[in-house]
């Protein structure tokens, strides 16, 4: 069993800003393994320990230190890693990502292609049902559950109705809940292994990528203009000294909600 | 304006956010088209009429009924390419979110998600999207036709006009592929208790708790304070609270008078559902979860701590 795993680099929670002149997110400062992409990377390694044998290949697309996250996902125990990098790539969107990654999936051959539950830092939570599109393969999303077994994606799937149960067919697919497992932490032999572990860059001509359907120039959404969010109520945030319960109480007997 | 608004359907009845985005869409003028795709939809799909659809296209197969996305794409796409939709719209569902961007990659069309709104501005079309735990409001455009939006749970309210759409049949030939996931179960309305839907005040209990067991906790302060129990995803997802209970994106999307937070760090998705709450308070070990920058009160500290004093309280001071 083949199993490919898209992650993604993002930049550490703190940190995060738009660059005003680019309106891109500021990439500049440490980056991170994408928190969301360990549970995909979780799953994988599960579904190659009970097939019995295999691989897990990470697949990401990012700046050429994007490969340090990446490091990561081998520590905890993924095979090797594809980086897509390429100057080219820089402010793709949905559609010039999804090429991107479908090319470099397209080399692997997996079974079974997995994806975590959203990046943290777009905050976005579609694109594997555009690698699928371009790969021509069964997709399912939200899953709780994943077994697989007789050639069989089997996925328990959460939407707003409740749960489904979807059968997809190999070579499939799936995007992994933050909930479905608890992800491993990398062994200290495990991250003294990562370093040795295949890690390969590959850019867009690599791939048999025009650059032109990359990037800015590949994309088919813009961004216009930053704002300001509407204004919302004051926040207040205390430490519990002993006495936060007493400050939530007379806060709530301030607001007549109690 | 040429608009096709995708139409999801549930129990024989369009879902609430494709009625608002079919309201949205009428605001901005221009032609306004339906589609609703599986068998039984047809009287259904028809009411997107009253709220300002002139056409409603009918997709109906034995293959289609299964609330899946690929074969959506396949009939989406048809009907781009056939009656050439400058714009496609989506309110935001499990269902709606594959749609669409599998429909991006099909027709090599912008997607822009998680809009709160689509104005018109010097002749061009801009999406509103708050990024980064809504610090900042991102307009975005698209530089071709068509253009897809996918829109954030509850951006709008559906605005009844009254009206009637023509409902017309399609027929698609799906792709090999499409058919390639099949649903073997799917879910049915939970509808046991009372819906936190309705409740003017709700506490809700995430990982943080650490244990299933300790929701009791969760449980005592919503009963001190005569409320609902909500959960997130993550702890409905390992089996810890039902799903009737689940506030987000997947789940309910409330908006009582108080929201009390207990161990949630505040992801998009949980946000989502609750952000329209009357007053928020959050007690989280993490000061820097993102749940306290929309917490009108946030404690920092340990709940195990904070919260069976508070109950009691409260307790105190309703006796």
């Amino acid at each position: 069993m083949k199993i490919a795993v898209c992650v993604k680099q993002v930049p550490e929670s703190q940190a995060k800003r738009l660059d005003p002149a680019t309106k891109r997110l500021d990439r500049s400062g440490e980056g991170a393994l994408n928190a969301f992409d360990a549970n995909a990377i979780e799953e994988a390694l599960r579904v190659k320990d009970a097939s019995g044998d295999g691989e897990v290949v990470l697949v990401s697309l990012g700046p050429e230190r994007a490969l340090d996250s990446l490091r990561k996902g081998l520590a905890m125990g993924a095979d090797r890693a594809v980086l897509v990098s390429d100057p080219a790539a820089a402010g793709s969107d949905l559609v010039a990502t999804s090429l991107a990654l479908a090319k470099a999936l397209e080399r692997e051959q997996a079974d079974l292609i997995l994806f975590g539950q959203q990046s943290s830092d777009s905050d976005g939570a579609v694109l594997w049902a555009a690698v699928a599109d371009r790969l021509r393969m069964p997709l399912v999303s939200q899953a709780a559950e994943l077994t697989v077994a007789e050639g069989k994606a089997r996925v328990k799937r959460q939407t707003e109705f409740g749960y489904d149960v979807i059968d997809a067919s190999l070579p499939a697919v799936v995007a992994v809940s933050d909930a479905i497992n608890e992800p491993r932490y990398p062994s200290l032999k495990g991250i003294m292994g990562a370093k040795k572990k295949p890690q390969e860059s590959v850019t867009a001509s690599d791939l048999g990528v025009d650059a032109a359907q990359l990037g800015e120039a590949g994309s088919k959404t813009e961004v216009l203009a930053l704002g300001d969010p509407p204004a919302r109520g004051d926040t207040v945030k205390v430490e519990d000294d002993g006495s936060g319960a007493q400050k939530i109480v007379d806060f709530l007997a301030e607001k007549r909600l109690l | 304006m040429r608009t096709l608004v995708f139409l999801e359907h549930h129990g024989g009845e369009l879902v609430k956010n494709s009625l608002a985005v079919v309201s949205k869409a009428a605001s901005l003028g221009g032609d306004i088209h339906g589609v609703a795709i599986g068998s039984g939809v047809r009287e259904a799909a028809a009411k997107a009429g009253a709220y300002g659809a002139t056409k409603v296209w009918v997709a109906e197969d034995a293959a289609l009924d299964a609330p899946l996305p690929q074969p959506r794409v396949d009939v989406l796409e048809h009907l781009v390419r056939e009656h050439g939709y400058d714009t496609v719209l989506f309110g935001q569902s499990v269902l709606a979110a594959d749609v669409a961007s599998g429909l991006a990659a099909r027709l090599d069309a912008g997607l822009n998600w998680d809009l709160t709104d689509l104005v018109q501005q010097d002749g061009t079309l801009v999406g509103k999207r708050p990024a980064l735990q809504d610090s900042v409001v991102v307009d975005v455009g698209w530089k071709s036709e068509p253009r897809l939006a996918l829109f954030r749970s509850g951006a709008f309210d559906p605005q009844e006009s009254g009206g009637d759409a023509q409902v017309d049949d399609v027929q698609v030939e799906l792709q090999d592929f499409s058919t390639k996931a099949a649903m073997v179960e799917q879910a049915h309305a939970e509808s046991e208790g009372p819906s936190i839907e309705d409740a003017q005040v709700i506490v809700a209990g995430g990982r943080g708790l650490g244990a299933p067991e300790n929701f009791k906790v969760v449980e005592e302060l919503a009963q001190a304070l005569g409320g609902a129990v909500a959960a997130t995803r993550a702890v409905v997802d390992a089996g810890w609270y039902p799903y009737a209970s689940q506030v987000g994106q997947t789940g309910k999307t409330v908006s009582p008078k108080l929201y009390v937070a207990v161990g949630i760090s505040g992801a998009i998705q949980h946000k989502v559902g609750m952000q329209s709450s009357g007053i928020v308070v959050a007690i989280n070990k993490d000061g820097n979860a993102p749940i306290f920058e929309l917490a009108d009160l946030g404690v920092v500290g340990d709940l195990h701590e904070i919260v069976p004093k508070l109950t009691e309280l409260v307790k105190q001071r309703k006796s």
